[in-house]
């Protein structure tokens, strides 16, 4: 029987298969490493006498605790600066390659790999982060792991890796006009709900799909961790050779008809058979946002916030209700009502060049709202400085929005980036779960283009909303 | 890592499902460059509450967590399992795991214990009715009594055979470089290098 994509990266990584119940063992191509979950696993190298098994697979960055403003000044929070220093040291000392604050190609963990072109078709890679799911978009099998694993990996290059099962996510029509691929995965994500995915490794497929850009692609791929997806994998095509073609670590001469000649295999197999097959049909998705604390509770913007009476499982009406508490929202309120004071444009779901010039293309010759803050933070050094060429952070600013340098930012509640306490706010990031954002702070997930609509209206609002309107082709 | 093969200690029942590792532990306390000294940030939003149950005598010594569907979902932070287990957690209990927090628990040594959710109703309501009782939990059995209610519970072999054994997994994947330097020379040379 045929084998799905998943299944063929796998079997071209198993260094030795388990005996029993032992599982198999798992060569990683790439291991991407930030500044938050390695120390300990650095220290425990050092303890056991440990090298870096191999130094040329592993590349470091900050990112997580970075400020996006004054970023030529020392970090003013001490315990931030001590694990990007920790990180230093510990580059330095296991010969490792590091893109530190301030480097042209420092930028959000997720977003240098592919830029740098060590994102490629049919690799592995990991990295002690949840949203590594984002390089599936390459047909790579890539995903998080703990700080036990990142040791492990940094010893051995190797994982033990229990087996997983297959998802496809068939998207089949096409997207309309306003419609990105942010709406369709928390469309996927509300359809199976935030551990739907356990298990899984998702693979999406279709028309719609195949039409999206790297980009778009991962966006998508990114959150399949929402899902409860152990990854998410897209089968690599043209545009995924012509996005890497020429990149600086991407196969060159020769070498690169020998990749392209391997990558054009790895696609799943027609008489392949997943586990579960879950159908999506974008012809009829509009944008899509969140209403409550975790990704799963979203709804059409066009939408109402849904009663919790309403809602049949006892469970999921309970966390409802909680949500609905902790996001200060009343049943029956018209999503499009609601409003925000905080806009954020950013994130590894969200901050790609595409992502900026769409929301860009909603903000030129508009304004932000008066009660509203909006930050726009290039997920990379490379995306702010196309960005620059490109005059959007021109765009940007002149619209009232705040123009910063590469991070985490206000995706995560670690660097100076956050929300105070009862803020609310529509973010292109990818979790809205209690204090995410900032302690006591409230998230509504929205795409690049929701987020600018939003910003300049005040409410939750489309480009479709904007008079004269404005409507941008996804 | 420490052999597991039973705890008894007292349950505490945490009635919400979803709880990501956002809630376990905010991303603010995770700066810390040590691997201890993580319970400070043990469901710390939460735990300004008075009412939250880690502030309610006598769960708040309970070291047998049973909790909501979805325990642990989101970010990969392994903080999440060290502040459960710093706080003196050693046990959670849930009908359903986040991938990476389950995977995180066995290579800390703390012990996520699957079970179908009728059975954390069941236990919810034990654990209420006498406060302070303790579980027993069997890793070699798979069980987990109370009183007189026992329930089994799901844990894949090799974690349990691991735990049972204290086993550090570097160590165990290090008995195999042979294989890994034989993997290695059959790579393709068009994979990429970092430097």
């Amino acid at each position: 029987m045929g084998r799905t994509l998943a299944e063929k990266v796998w079997d071209q990584h198993v260094v030795r298969h388990g005996e029993g119940q032992e599982p198999d063992l798992l060569y990683i191509d790439l291991h991407l490493v930030h500044e938050v979950t390695s120390p300990q696993a650095f220290d425990g190298l050092r303890m056991a006498g440990r090298p870096v098994r191999r130094p040329d697979l592993t590349v470091a960055t900050e990112d997580h605790n970075v400020p996006t403003i004054d970023i030529d000044k020392p970090i003013a929070d001490e315990t931030s600066a001590t694990q990007v220093s920790t990180l230093r040291r510990n580059v330095e000392e296991f010969g490792v390659r590091l893109y530190p604050m301030g480097d042209l190609n420092q930028g959000i963990v997720h977003m240098i790999g592919p830029e740098l072109g060590l994102t490629q078709p049919g690799t592995t890679v990991v990295c002690g982060d949840s949203h590594t799911s984002t390089h599936g978009a390459f047909g790579a099998l890539a995903f998080g792991i703990g700080t036990s694993e990142v040791e492990h990996v940094l010893a051995t290059q190797t994982l033990p890796l229990r087996p997983f099962k297959t998802m496809a996510i068939e998207i089949d029509g096409a997207l309309r006009p306003g419609v990105t691929s942010k709406d369709v995965i928390l469309a996927v994500i509300a359809q199976i709900g935030t551990g739907g995915g356990a298990g899984y490794v998702l693979e999406y497929r279709g028309e719609a799909v195949r039409a999206m850009s790297m980009e778009a692609r991962m966006t998508m791929c990114n959150m399949s961790i929402e899902a409860g997806g152990r990854a998410g994998m897209i089968a690599p095509d043209e545009t995924t050779f012509d996005y890497l073609h020429d990149r600086p670590h991407a196969p060159q001469g020769a070498e690169w008809e020998t990749a392209l000649d391997a990558w054009r295999q790895l696609r799943t197999d027609d008489d392949a058979e997943f586990d579960t097959v879950v159908h999506i049909d974008a012809s009829t998705l509009t944008p899509f946002v969140t209403w409550g604390t975790n990704p799963g509770q979203g709804v059409p913007l066009g939408d109402e916030v849904p009663d919790p009476e309403q809602i049949a499982d006892e469970d999921k009406a309970a966390s409802a209700r909680k949500a609905l508490a902790y996001m200060d929202l009343t049943p029956g309120t018209k999503l499009r009502d609601i409003a925000v004071d905080t806009v954020f444009l950013g994130s590894c779901t969200n901050a790609r060049i595409e992502d900026l010039r769409a929301a860009a293309d909603v903000m030129r010759g508009n304004h932000v709202a008066d009660s509203v803050r909006m930050l726009v933070v290039p997920g990379s050094m490379k995306v702010k400085a196309q960005a620059e060429q490109e005059g959007l952070d021109a765009v940007f600013t002149e619209a009232g929005a705040e123009w910063r340098s590469a991070g985490c930012s206000m995706c995560l509640g670690m660097n100076p980036d956050q929300l105070e306490p009862g803020q609310r706010c529509a973010s292109t990031s990818n979790r809205n779960f209690e204090g995410r954002q900032g302690k006591g702070g409230r998230t509504h997930l929205v795409s690049p283009l929701v987020a600018a609509a939003t910003a300049v209206r005040g409410t939750l609002s489309s480009p479709e909303d904007l008079t004269p309107s404005v409507l941008t082709i996804a | 890592m420490e052999k597991f093969s039973t705890h008894t200690g007292i349950g505490t029942p945490l009635r919400v499902s979803n709880v990501d590792t956002d809630q376990i532990i905010p991303a603010v306390y995770l700066k810390r460059v040590s691997r201890t000294g993580f319970e400070d940030g043990l469901f710390a939003s939460w735990r300004a509450d008075p009412s939250f149950i880690l502030n309610v005598e006598p769960f708040d010594r309970g070291s047998v967590l049973v909790a909501g569907s979805d325990f642990g979902t989101g970010s990969s932070r392994e903080h999440a399992v060290w502040a459960l287990m710093d706080y003196g957690f050693r046990v959670v209990i849930s009908s359903r795991f986040g991938e990476i927090f389950k995977g995180n628990s066995s290579k800390a040594g703390l012990l996520a214990a699957t079970v179908e959710h009728s059975d954390v109703e069941l236990l919810w309501k034990k654990i209420e009715s006498r406060p302070g009782m303790e579980l027993t939990v069997d890793l070699g059995a798979k069980t987990i009594t109370a009183e007189d209610l026992v329930v089994r519970f799901e844990v894949d072999d090799y974690t349990r055979w691991r735990l049972m054994e204290g086993l550090d997994d570097i160590g165990l994947t290090l008995r195999h470089a042979d294989d890994i330097d034989a993997y290695e020379t059959t790579r393709p040379s068009h994979k990429p290098t970092t430097v």
